[in-house]
C-alpha cells in the first residue's frame, strides 16, 4: 500500500537579493497535520519532489497556537498563520508563498520590522513612569475593558497589511494593525491622557489619512479585530483634533 | 497646521468630492432634466444657467479649480494602489477597485465634455438643446456619453459612502452597512435622471 502523500508548491529564495522560484514538495500524510508540521517534515528529509537533495525551507515560527503572529505567510493565495492551517482543510497541492509586502529574508522568512517601527511611531504605549510613585490610575469600567481586549488580540502578525491594497512600495503607509492600537490605547483611561500625542502621530505622512476604505484589513484578520470600526473612530477623533489644532482650543 | 500635508490633501480630496462638486453634479443632472420635458424648456433652463450673474466666478470656484484639484489628487491616489480584487474578492474591496476606474473614466469623460460644450461656448457657440443632439447624434457617442455620466454618478454615489467614512460620520459596521444602501439607492436615483436625459436629445 503506498502512502498517501500531500504536495506542495512552495516559493523559495535564497537571500534578500536574489529572484524568487518555486520547488514542489510531497511528504506523506499525517492524521491532524498542519502546515508547520508538513514544513518541519521537509525541513527533516529537505528531498524535493522530484527526488533531488535541496535545502530545508526556512519560515517562523514560535508559538504554534495563532497567538504570536511569526508563522504568517500566504497559503493558498491567503495570508494567515501556518500553525492554525491544517493540511486537511486545504486544496492541494498547497501553495506556500511569503507575505511579499514584507522584505523577504529567505524564503516563507519575512522581516515585520516596519510594523514594531510603526507601533513605536504611534506611541503604542502607556507612559505611566514619573520620579515619585503616581498611584492608581483611575478605574476602567469591566465593559470597556471586555470591548478593549478584543482589540488586544492584535499579535502584529502582518495579515492585515499584506490584504491592504494601499500598503505596497508606492506608499509610506503604516497599515491597519497600527491604527487600530491607537484607538486601544486611547480607550485606557491611562493611556488617554495622552491621546492627542497619539492622534497627531496618525495624523503624519503615512498615516491614517492613506486609508482607502477596501476593508480587506478587518476581512482578513485572524483576530477578528474590529479594525475598520477603529480607522472609522480614528477618523472622527482626527477630524475633531485637526480642527482643534488648526483653530486652538480651550480644552 | 491641522495636521500633515497627506492628511489635509486626503480630507479636502475627500470634502471636495462631496462640496462643491457632488452638488454641482446633482444640480447639474437636475437642470438637464428639463429636456425631457421638450427642447424650449430645456434651452430656457440653460439660458438661464449662462446668465447667472458673477458666471465666471461662480465656474471657477464652485467647478473648475475643485475638480482640477480632486482630479489631480485623486490619479495620485489610484495609481499608489496596488490593487487585488482577484485575490480579496470582497464587496468593499471591488468598490475600492471600481472607484479609481470610474474616477479617471470621468475624468476624461469630463475633459472631453467640457472641451464639446463650455469651451465651444467660449468660441461663440451656443449651449442648446440642438448643440447636445448633435453631439450625441453618432451611437458611438451615445455610448461614450452614457459610460461617462454612469460613471461620474457612481463615483458621486460611492464617494458619499467613503466621505462619511473618511470624515467619522459612520463609524459602526451597521451605520456603514446602512449607508452602503443608502448611497446605492442615490447611485440608482441619479442614473435614472441621467440616462432619461440622454436619451431625451436623441
Amino acid at each position: 500500500m503506498t502512502a498517501k502523500m500531500v504536495k506542495f508548491v512552495i516559493t523559495r529564495q535564497d537571500n534578500p537579493e536574489t529572484a524568487p522560484y518555486t520547488e514542489e514538495f510531497e511528504i506523506p500524510h499525517r492524521p491532524n497535520m498542519n502546515v508547520i508540521s508538513a514544513l518541519m517534515e521537509i525541513r527533516r528529509n529537505p528531498v524535493n519532489a522530484k527526488g533531488e537533495a535541496t535545502t530545508p525551507v526556512t519560515w517562523e515560527m514560535n508559538c504554534l497556537e495563532e497567538v504570536c503572529g511569526a508563522c504568517s505567510m500566504v497559503i493558498n493565495g491567503k495570508p494567515r498563520q501556518s500553525c492554525t492551517a491544517l493540511v486537511d482543510q486545504l486544496e492541494q497541492p498547497i501553495r506556500l508563498e511569503p507575505m511579499k509586502t514584507f522584505p523577504v529574508v529567505r524564503d516563507l522568512s519575512i522581516d515585520r520590522s516596519r510594523m514594531f517601527d510603526a507601533l513605536k511611531r504611534v506611541k503604542a504605549w502607556i507612559p505611566i513612569d514619573g520620579t515619585y510613585d503616581l498611584g492608581p490610575g483611575p478605574r476602567m469600567p469591566e465593559t470597556k475593558r471586555q470591548w478593549a481586549y478584543e482589540l488586544s488580540k492584535c499579535m502584529t502578525c502582518g495579515v492585515c497589511l499584506e490584504a491592504c491594497p494601499n500598503v505596497n512600495s508606492n506608499s509610506d503607509f503604516i497599515g491597519p494593525a497600527p491604527l487600530s492600537q491607537v484607538r486601544l490605547f486611547n480607550a485606557h483611561p491611562t493611556g488617554e491622557m495622552n491621546k492627542e500625542e497619539r492622534l497627531n502621530a496618525i495624523m503624519d505622512d503615512g498615516g491614517l489619512a492613506e486609508c482607502g476604505n477596501s476593508q480587506n484589513c478587518v476581512q482578513s484578520c485572524p483576530k477578528g479585530i474590529p479594525l475598520t470600526t477603529s480607522i472609522a473612530a480614528l477618523n472622527r477623533d482626527t477630524t475633531f483634533q485637526a480642527f482643534k489644532n488648526f483653530f486652538g482650543s480651550d480644552r | 497646521m491641522a495636521g500633515s500635508k497627506d492628511f489635509v490633501n486626503r480630507r479636502i480630496h475627500s470634502l471636495l468630492g462631496v462640496i462643491p462638486i457632488g452638488l454641482f453634479l446633482v444640480q447639474h443632472l437636475v437642470v438637464n432634466h428639463f429636456a425631457t420635458k421638450d427642447a424650449d424648456a430645456f434651452n430656457a433652463a440653460a439660458h438661464f444657467m449662462e446668465n447667472l450673474p458673477f458666471r465666471i466666478f461662480l465656474e471657477t470656484f464652485v467647478i473648475y479649480l475643485p475638480i482640477l484639484f480632486h482630479a489631480v489628487y485623486g490619479l495620485y491616489i489610484t495609481f499608489q494602489a496596488k490593487n487585488n480584487v482577484s485575490r480579496y474578492g470582497y464587496f468593499r474591496n471591488t468598490m475600492f477597485l471600481v472607484q479609481r476606474v470610474t474616477g479617471v473614466i470621468t475624468l476624461i469623460f469630463i475633459a472631453w465634455h467640457v472641451w464639446e460644450t463650455r469651451v465651444q461656448a467660449a468660441f461663440g457657440h451656443e449651449v442648446n438643446f440642438s448643440m447636445m443632439a448633435d453631439i450625441l447624434s453618432s451611437p458611438f457617442m451615445i455610448a461614450f456619453y452614457l459610460i461617462g455620466v454612469l460613471s461620474a454618478v457612481f463615483h458621486f454615489a460611492n464617494g458619499l459612502w467613503s466621505f462619511f467614512v473618511s470624515w467619522g460620520l459612520t463609524v459602526s459596521p451597521r451605520s456603514q452597512k446602512i449607508s452602503t444602501y443608502v448611497t446605492m439607492g442615490v447611485f440608482v436615483l441619479l442614473a435614472i435622471v441621467s440616462v432619461r436625459t440622454i436619451f431625451a436629445f436623441i
